[in-house]
């Protein structure tokens, strides 16, 4: 659905179409284009023969889902759990959730005005269970003084079951969902089915249907909702902060600590910004929190724009974990490391989490797979690294180039040994002191086809140190190419 | 002795102390130290071509003062000229790389920016920030905030710049370092990391002054006798100017163009 398409238009008939095996045919239809006597399922030519100044555009019924899930965040100011009903509803458990607005209708009328304001026109209806709600607002019955003869009155169509099986319950005479009601069960499942039957006690009520919300609600969750929406991105932030300290007290009471968390800031005019931080170890430290927000919102690449206000701020704590009292109490070492943690955090949360990593060692002996770089906010245990050899210098280069620059050798070398004099970058190096070869086979038992390399420690005239290998052994293939690897210090 | 002999004599001391000593045992690197103070900044130069040199002193001297652990700033055009930090080199050098937390940033900027939020955690020993080229945005304000932040906060910073000309800046000191030629193994090895070192500047103290050095990873110090005992590699004593070698050194460069 495009929303625009409907807000404040000239009065020109829309209608969506869909390309059929049949030909093209309509699928959606705006009030106009209803009012000039269109259906769906009409080809696109005998629509355009009947309204010529029909507006068509292609349907899009990923677009349709799309604006369809916006919506449904949207709602989630009014209720946690909310959930799509395909390929134009939504469900909304409202139980306990209506104390804010003083009554059910209340609710439904302030959503009814905010997506007026979008341009939708909706309708909806209150039910025991979801299923009684969905039939009430999708079919219109005679008018009943309660919900149970309300639901009585829909038309056997509210039982949502095929075009034949509606059909075949009319021509039975049963036109009223109270008609088939009146049946025994068990002679409706025998002629239209056990699905039937199980809409039916859905229906009445005898059976619940689940409502299956889009996401799985958050153990803590904390809001504030303002009468008058607030304009200013700083002051919804001192909001956010006064969340987090309720927030981190649910979660002193369970022992825990908060490792993800998401903000969610609610325009008035029902636009929904998301900002999500992490920490490498759960925390209920606020000052912390709130300086990852304010990284997270520098970091946007659309910057936070308040429009015509917030009016609602809420905090969610996604994910928390086992923090006690005790661990707060971080001395000496631990306090460092405690720190060195929260500067990694909020450095990920800046640049990114890949960008801010620690090294782990690695089972390979190819020198460039030798070790990992991770992310340091997922913290894995401290591998122990192989200590040098006493007396030894260093055998391997601080800055390893990868790939490795080839290099040029510019004397003839002896077989097996290094290159007296190469060019790399352009400049001539003269090697006076070398040391290898150290041969480094290729992993064959993952790859057949890779080279060996022999590798030498060089050093030229000037004293810099240089890690250059040979692709390939001279039995191997004719002219083996030299790089160079890495640097010393 | 009369009251003003004793006086000069006393003056003489002070003035002498804070002046690296020449040629002394292989324990004290009381130059290094006093030269490279914590809780500063200090700034390492290094050409294009000596890079791994800056960098290896660098983490030689944040060992040397036990000033783990480091956190090591560096943007992806470093990584793409200079290549990658190589663990395992790192460790053979001495550190500890357990504790080292590496950040890789877009730019400058953004080196800045992690650079002013990493002065402030106490939790570090030692801030190292790597720059390849000119490298503008690290100027005197720049390095004047960076300064005020480790005063307060007790992080030393290397600022480590390699192919970079020295501008104005508030740091405390600031050193050139170049690879020396090490004194080989049998067999005609390369031998221990070896750096030729200048002191160009120094706050409240005397500055100009040049080591040639060799890294012992296995003590933790740098050692000045190794250069010192006749090796034919060497120059007679420690402490004593460099220029005549390195002068025919840097010819030699000369002819290097900055890559990248």
């Amino acid at each position: 659905m495009r929303p625009h398409l409907f807000v404040g238009r000239a009065e020109t008939p829309v209608a969506f179409v869909e390309t059929m095996s049949g030909g093209v045919r309509l699928k959606a239809l705006d009030r106009e284009a209803v009012r000039a006597g269109l259906q769906p399922g009409l080809t696109l030519a005998d629509a355009r023969a009947r309204v010529p100044e029909l507006e068509v555009y292609e349907h899009d019924a990923h677009a349709d889902h799309e604006w369809l899930e916006r919506l449904a965040d949207g709602c989630q100011r009014y209720t946690p759990s909310v959930a799509l009903d395909e390929p134009d509803g939504l469900i909304l458990d409202i139980a306990g959730c209506v104390h804010e607005f003083e009554g059910e209708r209340r609710l439904a009328a302030d959503l009814e005005e905010r997506l007026a304001r979008r341009g939708l026109l909706v309708r909806h209806a209150f039910g025991d269970t979801p299923d009684t709600a969905r039939a009430l607002a999708r079919y219109a019955g005679a008018p009943a003084p309660d919900e149970k003869r309300a639901v009585k009155r829909l038309p056997v169509a509210a039982l949502g079951l095929d075009e034949d099986a509606t059909t075949a319950l009319s021509r039975a005479g049963l036109k009223t969902v109270g008609d088939v009601m009146a049946r025994p069960l068990a002679t409706i499942a025998a002629r239209f089915g056990e699905e039937a039957a199980m809409m039916i006690r859905r229906l009445d009520g005898s059976v619940k249907g689940p409502i299956i919300a889009r996401r799985t609600v958050a153990r803590i969750g904390v809001e504030r909702r303002f009468a008058e929406p607030i304009a200013r991105t700083e002051y919804a932030l001192e909001v956010l902060a006064e969340l987090a300290t309720e927030a981190v007290a649910q979660l002193a009471d369970r022992h825990e600590g908060g490792r993800r968390w998401e903000a969610r800031l609610f325009r008035a005019d029902g636009l929904v910004q998301r900002l999500r931080i992490e920490t490498g170890q759960p925390t209920r430290d606020v000052a912390l929190l709130m300086r990852l927000f304010r990284e997270r919102i520098d970091s946007l690449a659309d910057p936070l724009d308040p429009g015509f206000g917030y009016d609602l701020v809420r905090l969610d704590v996604a994910l928390a974990e086992k923090l006690d009292a005790s661990q707060l109490k971080l001395e000496g070492g631990e306090a460092q490391k405690g720190e060195v943690a929260q500067l990694v955090d909020q450095l990920g949360t800046r640049l990114g989490r890949a960008r801010v990593r620690r090294f782990s060692a690695r089972d390979s002996h190819i020198p460039e797979q030798a070790e990992l770089m991770l992310p340091a906010a997922e913290a894995p245990a401290p591998t122990p690294w192989s200590a040098p050899e006493t007396g030894e210098p260093p055998l391997r280069p601080i800055y390893l180039f990868d790939p490795p620059q080839p290099i040029e050798s510019m004397m003839a070398e002896v077989p097996d040994g290094p290159p007296h004099r190469f060019r790399w970058r352009r400049t001539v190096h003269d090697v006076a002191h070398s040391e290898g070869p150290e041969r480094i086979a290729g992993e064959w038992w993952r790859r057949q086809d890779i080279p060996t390399r022999d590798y030498y420690r060089i050093e030229d005239r000037r004293g810099r140190r240089f890690w250059i290998f040979r692709h390939g052994l001279y039995s191997e293939m004719e002219a083996p190419r030299w790089y160079l690897h890495g640097v010393f210090a | 002795m009369n009251e003003s002999s004793a006086l000069i004599a006393r003056l003489k001391r002070i003035a002498t102390t804070g002046m690296p000593t020449q040629g002394d045992g292989r324990a004290d690197d009381a130059w290094l130290t006093q030269g490279m103070a914590k809780a500063q900044l200090h700034e390492v130069f290094a050409t294009v071509d000596d890079a791994a040199s800056g960098a290896g002193f660098a983490v030689a001297s944040v060992l040397a003062a036990r000033a783990a652990p480091v956190m090591w700033l560096r943007t992806e055009a470093s990584e793409r000229q200079g290549g990658r930090l190589h663990a395992t080199g790192l460790v053979e050098m001495g550190l500890d790389v357990t504790s080292l937390v590496l950040a890789v940033v877009e730019d400058e900027a953004d080196l800045l920016r992690a650079a002013a939020d990493a002065a402030r955690c106490h939790g570090l020993g030692t801030l190292l920030i790597e720059s390849w080229g000119r490298a503008p945005k690290i100027d005197l304000t720049a390095t004047r905030r960076l300064m005020l932040a480790a005063e307060a906060s007790g992080v030393t910073i290397l600022s480590l710049r390699i192919g970079a000309e020295t501008v104005p800046s508030a740091a405390a000191s600031r050193w050139q370092v170049a690879a020396c030629r090490s004194r080989p193994l049998e067999a005609d090895a390369p031998g221990k990391p070896a750096f030729d070192i200048e002191l160009l500047r120094r706050r409240g103290g005397q500055a100009g002054l040049r080591w040639r050095v060799e890294w012992d990873r296995d003590a933790y110090i740098f050692d000045q006798t190794a250069f010192a005992s006749g090796d034919p590699a060497a120059l007679p004593g420690a402490g004593i100017p460099v220029a005549a070698d390195r002068a025919a050194a840097d010819d030699a460069a000369a002819s290097v163009r900055r890559t990248g």
